[in-house]
């Protein structure tokens, strides 16, 4: 009998709740859009803030409210456009895939002694936190002596959600294959080295320095020291100098890669050419083992 | 007074329910690695707390002592608090979005919480009335956001430190915890 009575009470109290609970949900029903299901389901789902937004459900609510442009989310890329604008009813222009370029190829090489033969020198030895921003504001603008160089602390390799950049000789390097291009690298780098570039372009300039010439040399083999060769030989007139530091743009570029010949420097780097004086380098933004 | 006094500070510092019972400790190690997301956490197990401990007073003192069934008070327990949690949580997502919203996905997390379990159980063996219930519940919440956002204040720390590889991470994190837990015993003697 008390087994009876335990088991009516408890099943009584479990009915009871589960009326209760399926009234709340009658009562408390809140009205979504299916649409916010469809495109949080074409969305890429990493979270890396590409967009701009604090993740993919985010910037879904955004869209639907029609806060955010279609398109925005570099992961998703072109495809994840298009279907999100037929979700939505409208037309996307086609979105180009972009990838991120260090702008620092400080890269190290030692000679079998320990010197520093190529690369930014390195000035203190940091111990404190893994972290570039807590290393830049360490002892006037960090332990190595460019000021503009990458600090090889890997703050973006923590960033990146799609494992595709990686510290490589105390220098960032990006897998182009694996890079979708959403810039939560560039958001973390505290010295703004990272760019977006198209990825079908073969000539970058990989340095930031803006630095005098005789400072970043005295820094880094491997600094542009803005003495303009490159931009004299250019035939199209695409590379300017500014602020002691030269610049593409790709609007004129027509990719003919003079200007990765004539740089005495060797930073600026064309994915056409095998190797410029490291037998290592395949990609553009430094060696690939 | 001293009744009340006494509550609050076993509940939040020596008879703290993480890091002196070992309650709710997957949301202690889930949800701790971030500040914010610690503190709304214990702002959830807070809120949830003191509502379970005042319903499941009354499903106690109306239903189960009459019945002489308070041999199953874990089990209806249970089920009081996760009905209560999803009533709750219907009912903030319909009425006040924007507690819904800072509460967020650690309202459903914490529906079968052992530390909510563990303060409503407390509640009954220690014969507390309807209102040291109620208080106890809500005291046993701070110490459970005291305890979660000062560890998760450590472990922001932590982990940009250069240890070695075998401690990165989790291990570093449960020895972290572990520490916390040994300064928490000086709290032990306290008594009011």
């Amino acid at each position: 009998m008390e087994m009876i009575i335990a088991i009516a009470v408890l099943g009584g109290l479990g009915l009871a709740f589960g009326l209760v609970l399926a009234a709340a949900s009658r009562v408390f029903a809140v009205e979504a859009d299916p649409r916010l299901e469809q495109l949080n389901e074409c969305l890429p789902g990493a979270n890396c803030g590409g967009c701009g937004y604090a993740g993919c459900a985010a910037y879904a609510e955004a869209v639907l409210k029609g806060e955010a442009p279609i398109g925005a989310c570099p992961s998703g890329g072109n495809e994840c456009a298009q279907t999100m604008a037929a979700i939505m009813g409208v037309k996307a222009e086609p979105v180009t895939r972009r990838v991120a370029l260090v702008r620092c190829s400080g890269a190290r090489t030692y000679d079998a002694d320990g010197n520093l033969i190529k690369g930014a020198k390195i000035k203190a030895q940091y111990e404190g936190f893994r972290d570039c921003l807590a290393a830049s504001r360490v002892g006037g603008n960090g332990p190595i002596s460019c000021k503009f160089g990458c600090l090889g602390f890997g703050t973006c390799v923590k960033a990146c959600h799609y494992g595709a950049i990686r510290v490589e000789n105390g220098v960032a390097v990006v897998d182009e294959e694996l890079c979708v291009g959403c810039m939560a690298c560039a958001r973390a780098c505290p010295r703004h080295l990272i760019v977006p570039v198209e990825p079908d372009r073969n000539v970058v300039i990989a340095c930031a320095s803006l630095a005098k010439g005789a400072v970043t040399t005295r820094g880094c083999t491997v600094g542009c020291i803005g003495c303009g060769l490159c931009k004299k030989i250019c035939p199209a007139g695409a590379i300017t100098v500014e602020k002691n530091l030269a610049v593409i743009d790709y609007s004129k570029c027509t990719n003919c890669g003079l200007c990765a010949t004539v740089c005495p420097k060797k930073l600026i780097k064309d994915s056409n050419v095998e190797n410029l004086d490291d037998p290592n380098v395949k990609s553009l933004n430094g060696p690939v083992y | 007074m001293q009744a009340i006094l006494g509550i609050l500070l076993a509940a939040i510092l020596s008879q703290n329910f993480i890091l002196v019972k070992f309650c709710g400790i997957c949301p202690f190690m889930g949800v701790s690695r971030k500040m914010d997301a610690a503190l709304g956490m214990g702002m959830a197990v807070t809120f949830v707390m003191a509502l379970a401990s005042a319903a499941c007073y009354w499903v106690n003192a109306l239903l189960l002592v009459p019945m002489q069934l308070q041999y199953m008070q874990t089990v209806a327990f249970v089920l009081v608090i996760a009905s209560i949690v999803q009533v709750v949580e219907m009912f903030l997502k319909k009425s006040v979005p924007a507690l819904y919203q800072a509460l967020g996905v650690f309202l459903p997390l914490i529906t079968t919480n052992c530390a909510v379990l563990g303060v409503v159980l407390e509640n009954v063996q220690k014969e507390y009335s309807f209102l040291f219930s109620v208080l106890n519940g809500a005291a046993g919440g701070l110490g459970f956001t005291l305890a979660i956002v000062v560890f998760a204040s450590l472990r922001e720390r932590v982990n940009e430190s250069d240890c070695p590889e075998c401690f990165r991470g989790y291990p570093l994190t449960l020895i972290a915890a572990g520490l916390l837990a040994l300064a928490f015993m000086g709290f032990s003697g306290l008594r009011v």
